[in-house]
């Protein structure tokens, strides 16, 4: 079987489990993002596959051969470090042919190799520099540079551009994406930034406490979280109590919304609705009746803060699509049915 | 300012009394004669060049040497794995070598003299240069040790963990990543025991002082018999040694790390 | 590489060359000592093996007795002496540029590293009739004629200071350069001067560092050897003078012994009431 397996994986320390029975099937050349929030498990889980920790039980299948029992250096991975790891005593060209140096690569075989992947990270004819000498982004690049230099199975990163400044760090997004593709290699990144999940993954991994909550394309993980926690976790949401009344219609805050139905049985549960998918207009009719407690003005976006009795709903409209209201002001919202996701307890 | 003229006046007086005794023995020891006046009387600078002229003085410094270098290296060589040891495993209990690697330096050094004393005494090896050089290595180790520990402390963990990731083992790990990072704090724990072995005075005495001369005994010998200008010469020699090596440390290591300006940000 | 706990003797094999160099040559040596202070004087030899406790009975004695109170007081003296001089220069370094800290600690550490036997010379020197500071204050009119300076208590105690301050220094350098230094901000904002905050803030935070330092001190004062021996008289002399005196030149090295582990003991007291400050101050 092709790709990576990680079958019941679990680890625990002491008493604290940190990542608990978790499965999950890598396709060959997919991109992953472990996405969670701190001490969710998921580094832990990206140390046990690079080896670096060893799991209380289960196993880890690349490629079918099971490599649970095989020493980080004999793996075959290529790792990227949340500090970067650059070895400061290296020069980059140094850093980058370190793996090929430790096997008894030629000289000349260690500079093509290094060439190569300089170009890769455009960066040429760094080679001689020190590394202490280098921008937060090069550094980041030659980090890269350096994990792929033996074309590794399984290419490893563990929050990688946490150093990096906002604008950096969306522009090297973009650029890991377009490598990993021309590439084709297997991927996984440990990050607790959804943007960032959202932007290079082929397929998002939410985790909590230890478990797998959600494991799907990041356009299902925002369109149909499966629970609470993620729709929270992914972007931002309202989380509305829905209730089937007595005449079996199913409401919103004490409004009826036609068309929304709950799983059969079920009587009470939680729905999440993006802001995005939140109308606002005139007060009335089916719409619920609302008052407008703080408006933010992004320029490109308004963000509107509504309250209906003790709940506070969030919309987000651009400037020409949105009633003109100040604080104070009635609304009435509306919540389109087919955007309104009914979420497992 | 007066604030900063009375805080350079307090630098200065501290200044001055750390160096007048040496500029007093500098001065001394450029007497034209043999004696011991100042303002120095003439100016000459044989009595430098009877540190390795005359054959008592040259063979004291020939011993003093020999004895800080292997002394020296003793000390790195049960420093290094010791540090490596406690930096790689959690080993609660291999703590006590720790202890007792900083025990010798803890304590006042007679004891430690009158330690080896009786003991090189009882295995009847008194007076042999070698017990020198283990005691000098045993008392200093604690040099090498602080400095190592601390050199370890610095490198960060994920250095290792990166290394072995990109199919470096055990050994590999410590050849090409390990031993170099710690390169520098082990130069200057070898520094540091080195110039203190060439200063040390008392349990070089108490182990071999009754058949060999090193620098120190020496003087303290010719302070007991008389005054020679030798003995200021060679005091100046050695703080120039002293200023020379911390210099150096200084130029090409980070000696305020060294004393403990930054917190180690170990485990 | 994460710390693990050993798996197999192999992985214990670094700790084997530390381990027989430390137990042979300081464990062993260090019991040895305290085994010979209770054996008998052998005037041909080193000593005759016995068990008597006569070598601590002969604590009990008055001379002793002044002995070691004269010890105790002169380390406490360089003590205090030392870190007042050193404390408010120590705070003033830290303020300094990176350049002139690194410049001062060469300075000092030569002048650490230096031998006892070359600091008892460079002293008697300064403080002798011929080329000591007596002919500079003679030249600056100051005095009729140069005088030597020692043997005196002065000029133990000066050559004393001398050796610990550079020592004193830099066991208070770490904590002084790492004090936070918007704790003094803060003061000088609430409208402390500069010096008032000095001794408002900076000494009452650092004040179980100073106790510890004062402790370090002393018992590195304990340790010198030498310079009462050659900057004073017979009566200036301390228990560290006294123990190298009766091992090497009355050869009494059972007395010795008994003095030693005596003066182990005591070391060993303060450096636990060290520990103990500076656990509390971590607790802090």
């Amino acid at each position: 079987m092709s790709g990576l397996d990680i079958n019941a994986i679990t680890k625990a320390f002491g008493n604290f489990i940190a990542v608990d029975n978790v499965r999950l099937n890598v396709p060959h050349g997919t991109f992953v993002c472990l996405l969670g929030p701190s001490g969710c498990g998921k580094t832990t889980l990206l140390r046990m596959i690079a080896g670096l920790e060893e799991p209380t039980s289960g196993a880890i299948v690349l490629d079918g051969e099971d490599i649970t029992p095989l020493p980080t250096h004999k793996r075959n991975l290529g790792m990227v470090f949340q500090s970067l790891a650059l070895f400061p005593h290296l020069s980059v060209g140094d850093n980058i042919a370190y793996a090929l140096r430790i096997r008894g690569a030629s000289k000349e075989e260690q500079k093509k190799r290094v060439d190569e992947l300089l170009t890769l990270i455009h960066l040429p004819g760094f080679a001689d520099r020190p590394v202490a000498k280098l921008s937060g982004g090069q550094r980041q690049r030659v980090a890269i540079a350096r994990a792929l230099a033996l074309s590794p199975k399984l290419f490893l990163l563990d929050e990688p551009l946490s150093a990096l400044d906002a604008k950096l760090r969306e522009a090297m997004q973009v650029e890991l994406r377009q490598l990993q593709q021309r590439l084709g290699i297997t991927t996984i990144v440990v990050t607790h930034d959804q943007r960032e999940a959202m932007t290079m993954a082929d397929l998002v991994v939410v985790m909590g406490h230890g478990r797998i909550l959600q494991a799907a394309p990041p356009i299902e993980i925002y369109r149909k979280p499966a629970d609470a926690f993620v729709a929270d976790f992914i972007g931002i949401t309202n989380l509305l109590p829905a209730e089937v009344d007595s005449a079996g219609r199913t409401t919103i805050l004490g409004t009826a919304i036609p068309g929304l139905a709950m799983p059969a049985g079920v009587t009470k549960a939680s729905v999440s609705i993006r802001p995005e998918d939140v109308h606002l207009g005139e007060p009335g009719g089916r719409a619920i009746t609302g008052q407008v407690t703080f408006v933010r003005d992004l320029g490109g976006t308004i963000e509107t803060f509504v309250e209906v009795g003790s709940t506070s709903i969030i919309a987000v409209a651009t400037p020409r699509e949105r009633p003109n209201v100040s604080v104070g002001a009635k609304v009435g919202v509306t919540l389109p049915p087919e955007s309104c996701v009914v979420l497992g307890s | 300012m007066t604030a900063t003229f009375l805080r350079r006046l307090y630098f200065t007086i501290v200044a001055l009394f750390l160096a007048a005794p040496l500029i007093v023995v500098a001065g001394v020891s450029v007497n034209a004669r043999q004696e011991l006046t100042f303002p120095p009387k003439g100016f000459s600078l044989a009595w430098y060049g009877q540190i390795f002229a005359d054959p008592e003085w040259r063979l004291a410094l020939i011993h003093s040497v020999t004895l800080a270098v292997c002394s020296a290296a003793i000390a790195v060589a049960i420093a290094l794995p010791l540090a490596w040891f406690l930096w790689r495993r959690i080993a609660p209990w291999a703590n006590i070598f720790q202890v007792l690697g900083l025990a010798p330096f803890i304590l006042p050094p007679v004891i430690t003299a009158l330690g080896f004393l009786t003991f090189w005494a009882t295995v009847g090896l008194f007076g042999q240069f070698f017990t020198a050089i283990i005691s000098h290595a045993i008392f200093f180790v604690t040099l090498p040790l602080v400095t190592l520990s601390l050199g370890f402390a610095s490198i960060d963990r994920s250095l290792v963990e990166a290394a072995a990731t990109m199919g470096a083992d055990d050994r590999t790990v410590l050849k090409t990543v390990v031993l170099p990072l710690i390169l520098p704090y082990l130069v200057s724990g070898y520094a540091f025991a080195f110039v203190l072995s060439l200063n040390e005075y008392i349990v070089a005495y108490m182990t071999i002082g009754f058949t060999t001369e090193t620098l120190p005994i020496k003087i303290f010998n010719a302070l007991r018999y008389g005054y020679t200008p030798t003995m200021a010469s060679v005091s100046v020699f050695f703080v120039a040694v002293a200023a020379l090596v911390f210099g150096s440390i200084a130029k090409f290591g980070d000696i305020r790390r060294l004393l403990g300006a930054m917190s180690s940000e170990g485990n | 590489m994460r710390r693990e706990a050993p798996k197999s003797f192999a992985d214990y094999t670094p700790l084997l060359f530390p381990g027989v160099m430390l137990v042979v040559f300081f464990v062993v040596p260090f019991s040895t000592m305290i085994a010979v202070s209770f054996f008998k004087r052998n005037p041909a030899g080193f000593y005759t093996p016995d068990f008597v406790i006569d070598n601590y009975a002969r604590f009990l004695t008055t001379f002793f007795a002044g002995v070691l109170g004269f010890s105790l007081m002169l380390a406490v003296l360089v003590a205090v002496c030392c870190v007042s001089i050193a404390f408010p220069f120590t705070y003033l370094l830290t303020k300094r540029s990176r350049r002139v800290q690194t410049l001062w600690l060469v300075g000092l550490l030569s002048v650490l590293s230096l031998s006892e036997v070359i600091i008892g010379f460079a002293w008697s020197t300064l403080f002798s009739q011929t080329a000591g500071i007596t002919n500079l204050f003679v030249a600056l009119g100051l005095m009729d004629k140069p005088v030597a300076l020692l043997p005196t208590f002065g000029a133990v105690l000066a050559g004393m200071i001398y050796q610990a301050l550079p020592y004193t220094i830099l066991v208070l350098y770490p904590a002084l350069v790492r004090l936070d230094p918007t704790l003094l901000e803060a003061a000088r904002t609430l409208g402390a001067s500069p010096v008032k905050a000095f001794f408002n803030v900076v000494t009452p935070a650092l004040r179980n560092t100073i106790v510890a330092t004062l402790i370090m001190v002393f018992v590195f004062a304990l340790g010198s050897y030498l310079l009462p021996q050659i900057l004073g008289r017979p009566r200036h002399w301390t228990l560290s003078v006294l123990i190298t005196d009766q091992a090497i030149y009355q050869s009494n090295m059972p007395f010795a012994a008994a003095m030693a582990v005596f003066l182990v003991l005591i070391s060993l007291a303060l450096v636990g009431l060290t520990l103990l400050v500076g656990r509390r101050e971590n607790a802090l």
